[in-house]
Order: structure tokens, then sequence, then C-alpha cells
């Protein structure tokens, strides 16, 4: 827990998003701004910036609270030096799933839209109250977001949690 | 006015009410909507999981319109901003576009590099390439004994970096002057730029409560008849999720809330029901029966 690893604002900084974190002077405009903060203070964007840029990367990466972002970018508009922290999160939460640590929902979604290749599936029933209702039918989905996801390998990237 | 409507999943799956209403007040506004069948989810769920498939997935559905030379209408507003950041990236990086154009073809996934299209979300384009001044030639019954809250949402106005006319995210104007254009009078009020909790929604329905509430106890305490949002994800929390959020807090709101089309709609003289208006989750009836519809 305590093991350092210096490199980590590096790896952050690598991913797509990222790159702002080196730019933090830390005065806390994000943390003051976050409506998550204002619930649940176990959730401090200021504070994931300095924990990233000491290097705790097994205990960012592993924790909880890098889920609890609602991306409604108040800290990004706010943000006087630019570092753009809703992206920011994304890319701590890209390297957490590279590591294994993928919260359930997001499975959960995945292996929806890989199905219906969206969040609901639209079957036959749905369409007969659409048309009764004037709308157009809606059909099934061509298994696009499938093959996508077979492509970038995104099940063997999620699954990594299960070999742990 | 001709544009690829792009549904997204939670308006199909949960916001047939507002899909009725769009397709209504564009019909009467001379707005065509064109529906593709090879638009799939824009991405928005993956973005925080794997930021390659995100960018894909939301390529494929601009290419998708590109191939019609079409411009993307969105409703909801998670879609709006993941189409238009994918699309501004795909716009200043050809080498990216090239990249992900030949990798989805090498793999079955055949489009032809077309011309830059647009994204742009419902609302917007009422406000700019409608215009308050045309919608107001088509009014046809004043709301003008409605109290009205506005929701913006945060994905409509943020990042201001990916959107072309940018509003001020801590000041903005076009929800409030398009709830104006119906008569209705659009309220000021201290939570109107509140989050709405969704983005936390699948992690924790506790937090995202918590964070829907103070809203609810602004408004649920002064004259407002009903909130007016546009996006489904909003709506989900305040409208599908109001008697779940009353019951955690023991509190009671019992407040409407309204797609803007739906409001619109009533404004340009369309029938209720034809404009969702049974479906929504909390009660309409008593702000129908207000102004006589």
């Amino acid at each position: 827990m305590t093991e350092l690893s210096p490199k980590f604002k590096y790896e952050v900084a690598q991913e797509p998003g990222g790159e702002g974190i080196k730019l933090c002077f830390a005065c806390g405009i994000c943390t003051a701004s976050c409506p998550i903060r204002a619930i649940d203070e176990g959730y401090n964007p200021r504070r994931i910036i300095r924990m990233v840029l000491l290097g705790m990367k097994q205990r960012v990466l592993s924790s909880d609270f890098i889920w609890f972002c609602s991306s409604c970018y108040a800290c990004t508009e706010r943000c006087p030096q630019g570092v753009k922290f809703t992206d920011v999160m994304n890319a701590i939460k890209n390297l957490a799933v590279k590591q294994g640590y993928v919260p359930t929902p997001f499975v959960q979604q995945i292996d929806i839209l890989k199905r219906f290749g969206r969040l609901y599936e639209i079957d036959e029933f749905d369409n007969k109250k659409r048309a009764g209702f004037g709308l157009p039918k809606v059909e099934k989905a061509r298994g696009f977001t499938k093959k996508i996801m077979e492509m970038t390998e995104l099940e063997q990237i999620i699954l990594r949690k299960n070999e742990k | 006015m001709k544009y690829a409507l792009y549904p997204g999943c939670t308006v199909l799956g949960r916001g047939r009410n507002y899909e009725m209403a769009a397709r209504q007040v564009a019909r009467v506004l001379g707005i065509e909507f064109v529906d593709l069948d090879d638009f799939e989810c824009c991405g928005f769920p993956i973005k925080s999981v794997h930021y390659e498939t995100f960018m894909m997935m939301g390529a494929r559905n601009i290419f998708a319109a590109e191939q019609k030379e079409l411009d993307i209408c969105t409703l909801c507003s998670a879609c709006t901003g993941s189409l238009t950041e994918v699309n501004k990236h795909l716009i200043e990086h050809f080498d990216e576009k090239t990249r992900i154009v030949s990798t989805l073809k090498k793999n079955g996934i055949n489009y032809r590099m077309g011309r830059n299209i647009a994204v742009k979300h419902f609302a917007k384009i009422l406000y700019e390439d409608v215009g308050i001044n045309e919608i107001q030639k088509l009014i046809r019954k004043r709301l003008s004994n409605l109290n009205i809250a506005a929701h913006y949402g945060c994905h409509y106005l943020k990042p201001t970096d990916i959107y072309k006319n940018p509003e001020d995210p801590e000041n903005p104007h076009t929800l409030d002057e398009l709830i104006s254009v119906t008569g209705a009078n659009s309220i000021n009020y201290s939570e109107k730029l509140s989050c709405c909790g969704a983005g936390v929604l699948a992690i924790s329905e506790d937090l995202a409560y918590s964070i829907a509430r103070p809203k609810f106890q602004e408004l649920s305490g002064n004259s407002t008849d009903a909130m007016v949002l546009i996006c489904p994800f909003c709506s989900v929390m305040y409208d599908d999720n109001q008697k779940k959020i009353e019951k955690k807090f023991g509190e009671k709101y019992n407040l409407p809330v309204l797609y803007y089309p739906q409001l619109l709609g009533l404004a340009l003289g369309i029938d209720a029901k034809l404009l969702g208006l049974r479906m929504n989750r909390v009660s309409t009836r008593a702000l129908l029966e207000k102004i006589g519809a």
C-alpha cells in the first residue's frame, strides 16, 4: 500500500485526456466546485491529483472513489490551469481498468452493449408499442458495437479482473 | 433543414415521450428527420473504461451520417457531448480519421472517407437554426400562466472547448429563451445549474439521489409548475426516480418534469397526447388543466 511509483504521473499524462495533470498548482477550485465532494468527502479532486503526483499508484487505481466522478465538468470549466480534471479522471479510470479494476455495473453495461448495440434492447414488443404511438420501427442493431469491442479486445482487458 | 436523428440508447429505452414530442415539434417547424438504421450506442458509457473503444464507437456513428451527408441531431446531452468530442477530434486530426476508417474497413465495417458533418443538440437547432423569431411566429397558445424551472444539465453546456458556439456555463440563456418564447415565465433559482447525479447512478444510487435532491427541495417550496429539461438521463433522475428520492428523504415534491419539446409542442397547439404528456412519470394533469389543454 505504501509503495510509491514515482512515474505514475507520467503514465496518467500519457493516457488520452491525462496530459493536464502536470499543470495543477493545487488551488482546490476543483474540489470546491465538485457536487460529489459536497455530498461525500471521500471523493476529493485535489486530493486525487496530489496522490497521483506523489506516485500513490496502487492506492489510487484500486480505490472505489475514482468511480464517483459524475462527469459534470464543473472542475474542468473553473480550473485556472487548464488541467481538465474530468478528462484526467477518465485517464485514471482507463489505467485502473488495465490493472483489472472494473466496477461490476460497467461489466454488465458492456455485456448489454455487445448483445444489443444499445443500453436497452428494443424488441418486437417495443416496436409494436412504438407503432401505436406513431413512431418508426427501430431495426435490430447490426452488431457494429460488438465488432468494435472485439477489435479493441475490450473483453480481454476487462476479464483480467477475474485472473487476479 | 434536414438532420439524421440520433436517438441514442436512453431515449429509445425510456424516453418515448421525448421522441414523440421532438418529432411532432420538428414537423411543425419544418425540420426533417432522417432515421439511419446503423446508429448504435454513442460510446459514452465506455469512455471511462477504454478510450479507444469509445473513440471507435463514436466515430463509426459519425461516419454513418457522413455517408448520407447529413448533420446529426441529438436528443440526449451525453450523446451530444460524446459525439461532438469525437467529431472534433476527427475533424482536427485527419490522420486519425484515416486510421479509424481503415481499421474499421479491415474488420468488415465499410465506410468511405466522407465530408465532415456537424453534431447538434435539438435545443441548439431550435435556438440557432430555426431561431426564436421564427418559433415566435408559430406560437398558437401562449403559456403565460406557467412558472417553469429550466434545467440545463451538464453536457449540453460543458466542456465548452468542444462546442462551436459555447454559452457561458455559469450563465447560460438558450433554454431560458426557448422557454420564454412559449409565453411561460422561466424562473431564476439558485440550483438552476446543478448536476442531476445520473452520472453516478450505476455506481451508487444513494449518492445520485443526494445530488438530485437540492433542486427538488428548492422548487417544491415555491410556485414552480414544472421543471423543463433536454436530456433523457436528467429525466431518469428527476421524473422516473422522483418517487424514490421522495421516499429516501421522507419529503414530498410532486414536481412535474417535462421535456422542452413537450412544452413547446403545447404552445404550438399540438395535442397533449401526441406529445406523450400522459407518459411522464409525475402526473402532468394539473399542469394541463391550468393551461386548458
